[in-house]
């Protein structure tokens, strides 16, 4: 180690932090701070406001009078929730699981060295863009029991061909399952797609030198790679089907009678128009639930990984 | 007085201290090294003199004023980055009268001085091209000139070699020193390149683990390490680094069971009490072929020793021994004929040696 | 690409090609048939509906319906068409994707370039944001655009579609400035620049590409949103979603389905728009949306 000269009698001049450089540090969390406050506020204040609602005895208009667990033991003993509850269960996993398949299906294929592919890519789509009410309207027309697809079919021969799941309340969940699986399998296929063409293609040469057949390249190597893009996919499909309000209303308006009920059409219902403003609130809180529980794991998983 | 002055300089990110008490002083027109490897705070130290990173504690001193609390555009400073940080938007044009806008500098003024450097550092041609367009030693050379254009009282260089090719990179090195000696600037330049530091600095701070190691003249740095670490990270090959014990006459013996002693010269075998061990340092240079000894060393020692690798480089060969399980590498001649397993007769030249304290590390000659 | 080579013999390589041609056409016929069911039948007269096939081209293709959905078609008690729907959600789109983008490259330039301690706690919480079911913050929301006066307003649901929209703004910005070199930052500052500066001149420059992503991305949103505009609005105050809905779920009157189908395409075309101008900025949104962090 080198010994250190004594220092210089000469006092170096110091200069105190002025005003400005105040300013200038503290610039940066000012211009945050009214996008701060204003989520703090109306997406955090406004969750804590409903979840006080939804412990009052609120009716149609806001009571601020503590009613305890009272709108939740009403949402649970309501048979209109358990509809919806288990409409949502059919439909979520129907279009979770479909729009997994198809849109996984349909990557696979395009992943073939497809000379169209800037063709059919928006084809898949499109329908991504068109709002879920434009979706709805379509769809209840080509869906139509007397003038849509089974017109079509009884013209083409099919005399027998009968289709009226829209009309059917047995069966009317599931045309809100194909509609919605239209919509959004092309995105899903999308999102696999930029996950096939991130693999690296040294690790399928090397499988196709150890003698490993297409097929036994997906099963084995490509598809177990893909895990984190079937999480995503979940999370995402899962996200828009617990909040999926707009294309019921536009299909089926929740019927017929109260067959397609999902959580969001209840919650609407009840707030706006059946006037059980906490029993609409404590449905609200419930959904809340469902998607926090299915987001903040991953949302956390998501920001640690990305520190490392 | 000294120009730019480190004292006492300390840094924690979080609850780890990168660095750890750093004192260094530079003379105006110095130019500095901060070498080590990865890790060690050299960037750290750095960007604390640009007033990038707040210090904890400490204090840094440019011509007598203390810039603690300036921030980086008042402390009358220049940094070039290891990726160049050219604005992608601007021409190169733009991108070197960027500072002198930012200053409130007159649109002719700022054109005659971009005109200057652009004539100092031969990019005239390039002047309304956009950074994308550049190769890699233009792009260099604009952040050169980004700096140079401000006529800054120090300039930082943050590893601005690594991003170009080997051979790029030594002719950039050339321009670097030349710059340096035609403009007498002050410079701090960080690398964890060690051939960078030797050849391009007047004083060369060795850092570890955020605290210096040495602080030198190359020469100093390279045949007097501080120790061991200093020593083997400086030079290479590595300098060799061989187990022994003092005995009576003044020698070393090395080697397992002491199967060879070799002679001290008297300025080192003086300050060794018999029976202590020790580390021998002996960089290859100092080991060589029979026909490459130095004729005014003062102790030479013969030793003969099984060749377990050769390296030829072209211009001379590495050749490795082997005794009793303890390697070293040598440098020899070229044309030197040598075989793998055979024995070779190797010349220790020990007037190069160093003797490190093998408990403390540090260098007891 | 991960396409795997063919390892087996030409001719069946050949055969399987054909097959996956013939399946991916397919696919895409049946994507298209629901746009093209709906383009057909707004063509057609309600004769041509009720007696002919779905499938079939209209047989004397009229664009009287379009006219009809336009500027005349029975919303509610208001004859007078859609189109004062469709300039309601023009005023409300424009100004929320204004607004909503600018807070979000501010925000997004803070939390990477200007970090500050809890900077990820903030972000956290704003990610979040992006995801909570709006149901949470309807009667809330219902409560306070009514005391403010803005409630069946333009204005009020700009301010909605800004509040709820920022998260994702941010996300979009914060992920693109995480890539943007820090070194660029530090090189401006020593040059004298000041945060406003820096923002201006270095980081908004290079920004296109995200602004673009992020303003079809919210243009898309917000023109396609339905909740919102149900919940905080009614009657003339409506966007065109809100009316498309009312006015095919009307029941009084004959069923015009060829106008309902016209007034669909309408609602329709902007987002369509924006995506075929622009379809690869399209899906990298949605994407940046999808993968997050």
């Amino acid at each position: 180690m080198t010994t250190i000269e004594p220092m210089p009698v000469v006092v170096p001049e110091r200069r105190k932090p002025s005003l400005a450089d105040g300013l200038r540090n503290g610039l940066p969390k000012l211009v945050l701070a009214p996008s701060f406050a204003i989520i703090l506020v109306f997406v955090y204040g406004f969750i804590l406001w409903t979840v006080y609602l939804s412990f009052t005895t609120s009716k149609m208009m806001p009571i601020y009078k503590w009613g305890g667990f009272d709108a939740y033991y009403r949402l649970w003993s309501q048979p209109n929730w358990y509809v919806a509850m288990q409409n949502l269960a059919i439909f979520g996993i129907l279009y979770i699981g479909i729009c997994i398949a198809i849109g996984l299906f349909i990557a696979i294929l395009m992943d073939q060295r497809i000379r169209a592919e800037g063709v059919l890519r928006p084809i898949f789509l499109y329908p991504m863009a068109l709002s879920f009410v434009v979706t709805g309207t379509a769809w209840k027309w080509f869906l139509n029991p007397g003038l849509g697809l089974e017109n079509t079919m009884h013209n083409l021969g099919w005399e027998s061909f009968k289709f009226d799941w829209l009309v059917n309340p047995k069966m009317a969940i599931y045309t809100v399952v194909i509609a919605g699986v239209w919509q959004a399998s092309g995105f899903v296929m999308a999102m696999f797609l930029a996950g096939l063409r991130g693999i690296d293609g040294e690790i399928i040469k090397a499988a196709q030198i150890d003698g490993a057949s297409t097929v036994s390249i997906y099963r084995r190597i490509i598809i177990p790679l893909l895990r984190p893009v079937f999480l995503s996919a979940f999370i995402v499909l899962a996200h828009m089907a617990i909040k999926s309000y707009d294309l019921v209303i536009a299909l089926t308006g929740g019927g017929p009678g109260n067959a397609t009920e999902l959580p969001s059409t209840f919650m609407y219902s009840y707030t706006f128009t059946r006037n059980q403003m906490n029993v609409g609130s404590a449905s609200a809180v419930m959904m809340l639930m469902g998607i926090t529980a299915i987001i903040v794991p991953y949302l956390y998983s998501e920001l640690r990984e990305k520190n490392q | 007085m000294s120009f730019l002055q480190i004292k006492n300089l300390r840094k924690k990110i979080g609850n780890v201290e990168v660095l750890k008490g750093i004192d260094i002083e530079l003379e105006k027109g110095g130019f500095l090294v901060l070498v080590g490897p990865s890790g060690c705070g050299k960037s750290t130290l750095l960007n604390a003199i640009a007033g990038l990173l707040p210090l904890t504690s400490g204090d840094i001193v440019i011509d007598g004023q203390v810039v603690n609390d300036l921030h980086p555009s008042q402390r009358d400073i220049a940094m070039v980055f290891q990726s160049y940080a050219l604005y992608p938007n601007m021409t190169v044009e733009e991108n070197i009268a960027f500072a002198l806008e930012m200053r409130g500098v007159a649109k002719e003024e700022r054109a005659k001085a971009v005109a200057q450097v652009a004539k100092t550092l031969q990019i005239e041609h390039l002047l309304k091209r956009r950074p994308s367009q550049l190769s890699g030693g233009q792009r260099q050379r604009v952040a050169m000139g980004r700096a140079l254009v401000r006529q800054p009282r120090v300039f930082l260089f943050d590893e601005p070699l690594s991003n170009l090719d080997a051979k790029l990179r030594v002719e950039v090195r050339a321009e670097i020193k030349a710059l340096h000696q035609n403009t007498h600037a002050t410079i701090v330049y960080v690398t964890h390149d060690q051939i960078e530091a030797m050849t391009l600095a007047t004083k060369i701070v060795v850092l570890k683990e955020g605290m210096v190691q040495q602080v030198g003249t190359p020469a100093e740095i390279y045949n007097r390490p501080a120790n061991l670490f200093v020593a083997d990270f400086m030079g290479s090959p590595a300098m060799n680094m061989l187990k022994g014990k003092v005995t009576a006459g003044g020698g070393i013996a090395l080697f397992g069971n002491g199967g060879v002693t070799v002679p001290m010269p008297p300025s080192i075998s003086s300050a060794l009490p018999a029976g202590k061990d020790v580390i021998l340092g002996l960089r290859p240079e100092a080991i060589t072929d029979d026909g490459l000894v130095d004729p005014t060393a003062r102790a030479i020692a013969h030793v003969e020793a099984e060749v377990t690798m050769i390296e030829p480089t072209g211009s001379d060969t590495f050749v490795t021994g082997k005794i009793d399980g303890a390697s070293f590498t040598a440098r020899t001649r070229a044309e030197v004929v040598v075989e793998l397993g055979q024995t070779f007769r190797f010349a220790f030249n020990l007037d190069k040696a160093v003797v490190f304290d093998p408990e403390t590390g540090h260098r007891v000659v | 690409m991960s396409a795997a080579h063919e390892t087996v013999s030409p001719g069946s390589a050949r055969a399987a090609r054909y097959v996956i041609y013939a399946a991916l056409i397919f696919l895409a016929l049946v994507y298209l048939l629901p746009l093209y069911v709906m383009l057909s039948t707004s063509l057609k007269s309600l004769d041509e509906i009720r007696g002919g096939d779905m499938l079939a081209l209209p047989g004397d293709p009229s664009i009287a319906a379009w006219v009809k959905a336009w500027g005349e078609a029975c919303i509610g008690v208001s004859c007078v068409g859609i189109k004062g729907y469709f300039w309601n959600s023009i005023k409300m789109v424009v100004p929320a994707v204004v607004i909503s983008t600018l807070l979000g490259a501010l925000n997004g330039y803070v939390l990477t370039k200007w970090r500050f301690p809890g900077h990820k706690l903030v972000f956290g919480m704003m990610l979040f944001a992006c995801f909570i079911p709006f149901q949470a913050v309807l009667i809330p929301m219902a409560r306070l655009l009514g005391a403010a006066g803005l409630s069946n307003s333009t204005a009020g649901l700009v301010f909605v579609h800004v509040v709820y929209g920022l998260g994702f703004t941010t996300l979009f910005f914060r992920n693109y400035y995480e890539a943007f070199p820090d070194e660029l930052v530090k090189a401006a500052m020593i040059d004298g620049a000041g945060f406003f500066k820096i923002f201006w001149r270095i980081l908004l420059p290079s920004s296109g590409p995200i602004i673009v992503v992020t303003v079809i991305y919210q243009f898309t949103n917000i023109w396609n949103d339905f909740l919102f505009g149900v919940s905080f609005s009614s009657g003339e105050a409506s966007p065109m979603t809100v009316a498309l809905n009312n006015l095919v779920s009307s029941s009084t009157g004959v069923k015009e389905y060829n106008v309902d189908m016209a007034a669909a395409v309408f609602a329709a075309l902007p987002t369509l728009f924006v995506y075929i101008v622009a379809g690869r900025y399209f899906v990298r949104g949605l994407m940046a949306g999808a993968v997050k962090g």
